[in-house]
């Protein structure tokens, strides 16, 4: 269970956080929408461990412990998983391998064997037949030369051979046509499970139609203004942001 | 990825140890008095048995550094060198010249054991009948300080018609063909140090491919320094014959010590029609400590001449090693259609300062060179790619093509990128790309995210960011070659 309380957080003195109170029970998928500018990615970059951010204020655990206090990479052992919204190209890296050495750093810290070059390529190829991507996906350098909707799957793609426990997806549907954005919801889909939770930054209603949430927090000025059900994304849609941020001041 | 996890235990071991590679063996040593006169050189000639137009050669060679000054070009800084103050000969002592590897001193073997010389090669040294392990496609001429004390798989190379031996042995055994070559690439008063390297080297590698004999195996040669203030002065001459293929690897590692050291190779390489060499080196020396006290001064002579027409050289260099390195390895293209290639990466850290690149001197028609220079700078440390692309009158038709790309990790260090061009033929073509790049920080994050550590994180970038080059390195080479990458820039961030 991911536990967020009081969380505020600043970068270069610049506050954007201001107190969020968040509980994403095991298994469940939450959405966070919001009008741009409202904090949506500092929440995900803050909970990742992206060390440009401060945390001025609050708690977050996850499965019992102290998020804050750990590294990135602690986290990432710990099971978060940060989909990025701009992935970020790693020259002369080629994917499987940087693929396998995540996974093998995570599996190293569960403190459970690691894979060899054939294991891993078989788990790797059976997760890209799953989503319909090339196998050469796995041949190519970390996003280099990748399309826009390229980089996003190969999020979808990273994210379902390091089977996190949290998953955070920053707008991975943001300029998908309709064709990548179910692959997306299907990558997620296919990870949910009573062990699995998920929060999905999103604008748009479009992402959730195939990727239903459990619950819907509307984000605006660094705090969450309102929760609902499934039906909160179809209402924002019809109504968009403005009266609700009325509403909070 | 198993480079990776290999590379984490071999920092681990060296933030323990210190330098992995930093002990001294106890030897006994044969000293020549410090210093160098004509009478030092008369006597290093003396110890290696040579004729005496060897004496002459050196005598000439000390007459014209006399005469020479030390050059201060290079974008390097180190305090004077006191050269009386070094010792010009060391010898390890030896009861009676090792006529088989069985003889080989034991302080010796656990030597190649530290040094981490692969199993089946110790063995081989150890007095394993080469014929018995054949295919193990290496052989090893173990350069210890100045003497060869060891050398292998003679057998097979002899049927092969390949001559690999000492340079000191060459001098002797075959006259006629060092004679014939020695100084004709790199002349005896090229520049200072070559010149005093002309005088005083006391070994290094001779090798002969005779006409169409593609050599059975790679050579490699372990150079090793290891004696208190002796400069070590290495001498290679490559001689491939009309349509000869060699691979040839050289691969370094020092012992830690605090005054530095002065090291002057020449290396000569000869191709002629058709013939290929592949020179390949991996540079690990002491670079000094974190504050920049003591390591290697590294001044090194490397050059090939194309006389062939089709003739090919190509050097591949990881330079890691050394407080300074000034090192150009290239290439004279004197053969119609023939290729110099340099690939190299040159990794700086805390107060190392390397001043490398290369000259592809262009003259014969259709000649072809390509440059793929990748200098990394981290630490307080100073990285320079200085190049020359020469473009002859003769040179109709000739192409260059240039790459230079500098990463920096941290805002302490500095990269410079010195590309001389000259072209003096219309027909002639010449190619300069040249990118400088950070660490960024998004890249270490996000490969942190994913769960990397982050020295996990900068080793995997920038062996990504070496892939061009380490591609050329033979196999073997280019494990070495990672993980020295991740414990060079050990501690460049954060």
């Amino acid at each position: 269970m991911l536990d967020i309380r009081g969380l505020a957080a600043s970068i270069n003195d610049k506050p954007i956080l201001k107190g969020i109170d968040l509980t994403v029970p095991e298994g469940e998928v939450h959405a966070i929408m919001g009008p741009n500018g409202s904090g949506k990615s500092t929440l995900g970059y803050v909970l990742s461990g992206r060390e440009d951010y401060e945390v001025t204020a609050g708690t977050v655990t996850f499965n019992d412990v102290d998020l804050l206090g750990m590294a990135p990479e602690d986290r990432a052992a710990a099971g978060v998983f940060l989909a990025f919204q701009a992935p970020i190209e790693l020259p002369g890296v080629n994917n499987a391998n940087f693929l396998r050495t995540a996974l093998n750093a995570i599996r190293r810290a569960h403190g459970e064997s690691e894979l060899d070059a054939v294991q891993f390529l078989k788990l790797a190829r059976a997760e890209t037949k799953r989503l319909a991507m090339p196998d050469d996906m796995l041949k190519r350098n970390v996003n280099v030369g990748f399309s826009g909707g390229e980089k996003k799957r190969n999020e979808v793609l990273q994210m379902a051979i390091l089977r996190p426990k949290l998953a955070i997806l920053d707008e991975t549907d943001s300029g998908l046509d309709i064709d990548a954005l179910k692959i997306v919801a299907d990558g997620v889909n296919a990870l949910r499970g009573p062990k699995f939770s998920a929060l999905v930054i999103t604008h748009h209603q479009r992402l959730l139609d195939h990727l239903v949430p459990n619950r819907v927090h509307v984000l605006a000025g660094g705090r969450i203004v309102r929760t609902g059900g499934p039906e909160l994304a179809k209402e924002l849609e019809k109504s968009g942001y403005a009266g609700l941020i009325a509403e909070a001041a | 990825m198993a480079a990776v996890t290999e590379t984490l235990d071999t920092v681990q071991s060296v933030t323990q140890s210190g330098y992995k590679w930093g002990f001294e063996t106890t030897i006994e040593m044969d000293f020549a008095p410090k210093g160098l006169n004509e009478d030092i050189i008369r006597l290093i000639s003396a110890r290696k048995e040579e004729p005496e137009w060897m004496l002459e050669w050196r005598l000439k060679a000390y007459a014209a550094w006399l005469k020479m000054d030390e050059p201060h070009w290079a974008r390097v800084d180190h305090p004077p060198i006191d050269y009386q103050d070094l010792h010009y000969y060391a010898a390890p002592k030896k009861k009676a010249g090792p006529k088989s590897l069985d003889e080989v001193d034991p302080e010796l073997l656990k030597m190649y054991e530290k040094l981490g010389i692969p199993l089946k090669e110790r063995a081989l040294l150890a007095g394993v009948d080469p014929d018995s392990v054949e295919n193990t496609q290496v052989a090893v001429d173990a350069v210890f300080d100045s003497v060869s004390v060891a050398t292998t798989f003679q057998a097979t190379l002899r049927k092969a018609g390949v001559i690999f031996c000492p340079i000191s042995e060459a001098v002797r055994e075959y006259p006629d063909l060092v004679k014939q070559y020695l100084g004709t690439v790199v002349p005896v008063a090229d520049n200072f140090f070559a010149a005093l390297n002309s005088a005083v080297f006391t070994d290094g590698s001779f090798c002969y491919i005779p006409k169409g004999v593609r050599c059975p195996m790679e050579l490699s040669t372990y150079f090793r320094i290891n004696a208190r203030n002796t400069g070590q002065f290495e001498r290679t001459l490559i001689i491939a014959e009309a349509g000869s293929h060699v691979s040839y690897l050289e691969g370094c590692t020092a012992p830690q010590r605090d005054e530095n050291q002065l090291h002057a190779a020449v290396v000569e390489l000869v191709a002629m029609d058709d013939a290929q060499i592949k020179y390949s080196t991996v540079q690990n020396w002491y670079p000094g400590d974190a504050n920049g006290t003591g390591g290697i001064y590294n001044f090194v002579t490397k050059r090939g001449a194309c006389r062939g027409a089709r003739s090919k050289i190509s050097w591949t260099q990881v330079e890691t090693g050394s407080a300074i390195t000034w090192k150009y390895p290239s290439c004279v293209l004197l053969g119609e259609d023939s290729v110099g290639e340099f690939y190299s990466v040159a990794v700086t850290n805390n107060h190392q300062q390397a001043d490398t690149g290369t000259k592809m001197i262009h003259i014969g028609k259709g000649s072809r060179s390509t440059i793929i220079s990748k200098g990394i700078s981290a630490g307080k440390s100073n990285n320079t790619y200085r190049g020359l692309v020469k473009m002859l009158p003769s040179a109709s038709n000739a192409r260059n093509f240039t790459q230079c790309d500098s990463l920096l990790i941290g805002d302490q260090c500095g990269a410079h990128t010195v590309p001389y061009i000259e072209s003096r033929n219309p027909t002639a073509k010449v190619e300069h790309e040249a990118t400088t790049s950070k660490i960024a920080d998004d890249q270490l994050f996000y490969c942190r995210q994913r769960g990397l550590s982050e020295e996990d994180a900068v080793g995997l970038i920038v062996n990504g960011f070496c892939k061009d080059v380490l591609k050329e390195l033979p196999m073997e080479f280019a494990v070495e070659a990672q993980k020295l990458l991740a414990v060079s820039l050990e501690g460049s961030v954060g």
